[in-house]
């Protein structure tokens, strides 16, 4: 039995919904981090969902530069991640809040 | 013969001189050594040597050229077009420039040989000699200038360089002080040249085209009304007030004698500061058409000559007594000017240059000699040990006194004439008693350096006095021939400087009948026996017995004539009490503590206040937590979500 696109589409919805849960409820920089990659991928789902169902390059192309994005993004986020260690000695968020008003 | 394409090249070479010489300096300005002085002296002493002869060649050009169309002209670039203003890099050659470029670049090229000598131990060797090559070229602009624009170009360059050669030795705080009050109260000048500037430009706005140059500003000169011409010709003045140093702009001068003395020769004796003269001379058919200006001209030059005679005869420094004596006779000059006799006050300019320059490497000589010492009282009897430099101070110091053959005397007898001419009696009589103080405080100080013994304490520095170098005694012979010849151009009657200047200043009315000429005879026995009397007067007292001094010492009323003069009559105490303090506490009371520290600051920290007292209550929204951040995010879409799904419902 072929899946329909709803369950492509469900799958990607909860993939996304754990990520923004993630990036609510734990402290923990790196684990926030990864739930921002969670997101983009569940984002990547629905564009290939389409892209397949709709018979239509698209969807895809975009996947690849959103890749592309998210590995650049990486990259830099991880080694702003390691100054902060640096001079704070800490990974997690809450201690982050120099730019408060 | 020259092309005019060539004349850039006088102005040009110098420049070069200076760019690779300052290369040279920057290059080597950390080094220990510097940069080698023979490459430099090389470069620098070739540069307005080269000048030299493209000047003597267009002189020559000149001289083959019938009398009438004795102007060469060289467009070098279009400068500034904008509308009718059209301002183009031209250069002008005509009998007077040319007769100043050759001033310049003779004198200079002697200086610079001069300097080699004077300046080796120096440090900044190739910065000095960038300076002066910079100062050569920024004078043959002023000169060479077709139009006011460049002329003022070069009236700012030699400002500069003024300032940048008096603040030469910048580490000794009292001489970098100097340099700034010659370029302050220069500024003070040009402001108003740079206002005559302006309100000539405004006044031609008619004229088509308007370029400001010196031959189309002779040709509309019917546009001015004379009250305009007036205006222009005193702010003009002021200009060269500043920069010739006339009363009450003369306070630099004197100061500006930190400066290395090579330097006090070129620029504060022979060259710049006779740039106040040059551009009265040059707009001669301006001022000549306002007589309020030039009795103005006069009367300043008169009370100058007059005020710096009387303050030369006390100063106890060797450049002090130098620099007031350049302040009299560019008195003098004023004066000629003032009357009307254009050629006469060029003519001095000429011989002046020389003997003055003469007269300064001389004291560079000696002060060499003395191991830096500048005070007079603390010299004596150089004659026997520097026969060179004395015989050749021997014969500055007679034609500035004026007397014949030499060459001052010439020129200052034509000037004392012409103001007898123009009927100006009492200005005659003040100028004689002038030129009879002039010739005693030159003796004096001849009489106190160079006769008697020598009043030094330290031995060591008396065992040490030697002749200069032949870099710099050779200058010094040159300098010394010609202050004995160049007075013969201007023989009166037979007056081969005026004729040579008559395209310029134009036909002078032909001297009256014999009767006059009787007249002029008995002037110069007059200014002679002046001279003579001055001489003796400075014999009597400082060679003959020097208890007359001491009872000029004993007598109040006498003593507090000294001091008013050793003082240079209070001028820098009345700028002080009238200007700087009134300046400074204006500054402090109202400009800083009031301005400043209340409306200034209260506008800027009220700026930062209001907007801090705006955001109170809302700035704690601003936790800095990006979490927090996420959840308004969050919410926010929830809300655009329930929002957009009740509109479409």
């Amino acid at each position: 039995m072929i899946a329909g696109l709803q369950s492509y589409l469900l799958v990607s919805a909860i993939l996304f919904f754990i990520g923004v849960a993630g990036v609510l409820t734990r402290k923990n920089i790196f684990i926030i981090f990864m739930s921002i990659e969670l997101m983009l991928n569940a984002v990547n789902l629905t564009f290939i969902s389409f892209s397949r169902f709709m018979n239509n390059l698209t969807g895809q192309a975009i996947v690849f530069l959103i890749i592309a994005v998210a590995a650049a993004e990486a990259a830099i986020g991880l080694s702003i991640v390691i100054l902060i260690f640096k001079n704070k000695d800490s990974l997690s968020v809450d201690d982050f809040d120099v730019m408060k008003g | 013969m020259i092309d005019n394409n060539f004349l850039v090249f006088i102005p040009l070479l110098p420049l070069l001189g200076a760019i690779l010489s300052g290369i040279f300096a920057f290059s080597h300005a950390s080094d220990e050594e510097g940069p080698n002085n023979k490459i430099i002296s090389f470069i620098s002493c070739l540069a307005p040597a080269a000048a030299f002869l493209i000047a003597s060649l267009f002189f020559l050009k000149l001289q083959s050229l019938p009398v009438d169309q004795r102007v060469l002209t060289f467009k070098a670039y279009e400068w500034i077009h904008v509308g009718n203003l059209n301002i183009d890099m031209d250069f002008l050659l005509d009998p007077l420039s040319s007769m100043m470029t050759i001033v310049i670049t003779f004198i200079g090229t002697l200086i610079h040989i001069y300097s080699v000598g004077y300046m080796a131990k120096d440090r900044s060797f190739a910065r000095y000699f960038s300076y002066l090559n910079l100062f050569t070229f920024s004078m043959l602009m002023l000169v060479l200038g077709k139009n006011l624009p460049i002329m003022f170009l070069g009236w700012e360059g030699v400002g500069l360089c003024s300032y940048l050669l008096i603040g030469f030795w910048f580490t000794d705080s009292e001489k970098a002080i100097a340099g700034n009050k010659a370029f302050i109260t220069n500024r003070i000048g040009d402001f108003g040249f740079l206002l005559g500037v302006f309100l000539l430009f405004w006044s031609l706005q008619d004229a088509n085209p308007n370029s400001l140059d010196f031959v189309s500003m002779k040709n509309s000169i019917s546009l001015l009304s004379p009250s305009t011409i007036t205006a222009i010709t005193l702010l003009f003045f002021i200009g060269a007030m500043g920069k010739s140093a006339q009363i009450p702009l003369h306070v630099w001068l004197p100061d500006a004698m930190a400066g290395p003395t090579p330097v006090s020769a070129l620029i504060h004796a022979a060259t710049m500061v006779t740039a106040g003269i040059y551009m009265i001379v040059r707009l001669n058919f301006l001022y000549s058409l306002s007589p309020a200006t030039l009795s103005f001209i006069e009367t300043i030059g008169l009370i100058t000559a007059f005020f710096a005679a009387t303050v030369a005869i006390t100063q106890s420094d060797i450049k002090k007594v130098l620099a007031y004596s350049t302040v009299s006779q560019l008195g003098y000059m004023f004066l000629a000017a003032g009357v009307g006799a254009y050629s006469a006050a060029s003519f001095h300019l000429f011989t002046h240059a020389f003997f003055k320059a003469l007269l300064f490497l001389g004291s560079g000589s000696v002060i060499h000699a003395m191991s830096e010492e500048q005070n007079i009282w603390k010299m004596g009897g150089l004659w026997s040990k520097m026969k060179i430099t004395g015989a050749t101070f021997l014969i500055g110091t007679l034609a500035i006194s004026g007397i014949p053959p030499f060459a001052g005397f010439f020129s200052k007898d034509e000037i004392l004439f012409k103001v007898w001419e123009s009927g100006n009696i009492p200005f005659y009589i003040i100028g004689l008693i002038t030129s009879g103080l002039t010739a005693f405080y030159m003796f004096r100080l001849f009489f106190l350096v160079f006769m008697g013994s020598n009043r030094n304490d330290d031995q060591h520095v008396v065992d040490h006095i030697h002749e200069s170098p032949m870099s710099m005694t050779l200058p010094l012979i040159i300098l010394a021939i010609c202050s004995t010849i160049v007075g013969f151009l201007g023989i009166p009657h037979l007056n081969m400087f005026e004729s040579w200047l008559e395209p310029v200043i134009g036909n002078l009315p032909k001297e009256s009948a014999d009767a006059s000429h009787l007249m002029e005879y008995f002037l110069i026995i007059d200014t002679v026996i002046v001279a003579l009397i001055g001489i003796s007067l400075a014999y009597v007292f400082y060679i003959r017995k020097n208890s007359i001094l001491e009872k000029i010492k004993g007598n109040q009323t006498l003593q507090k004539l000294h001091d008013f003069s050793e003082n240079k009559w209070y001028f820098d105490e009345l700028y002080n009490k009238l200007i700087i303090k009134p300046l400074l506490g204006f500054s402090d009371v109202f400009l800083f503590k009031f301005i400043d520290k209340n409306i200034i600051d209260g506008l800027v920290n009220g700026t930062a206040k209001f907007y801090s007292a705006m955001s109170y209550g809302v700035r704690d929204i601003q936790s800095g937590k990006v979490r927090y951040y996420a959840y308004f995010m969050l919410f926010g879409i929830i809300m655009m979500f329930v929002y957009t799904a009740s509109k479409t419902s």
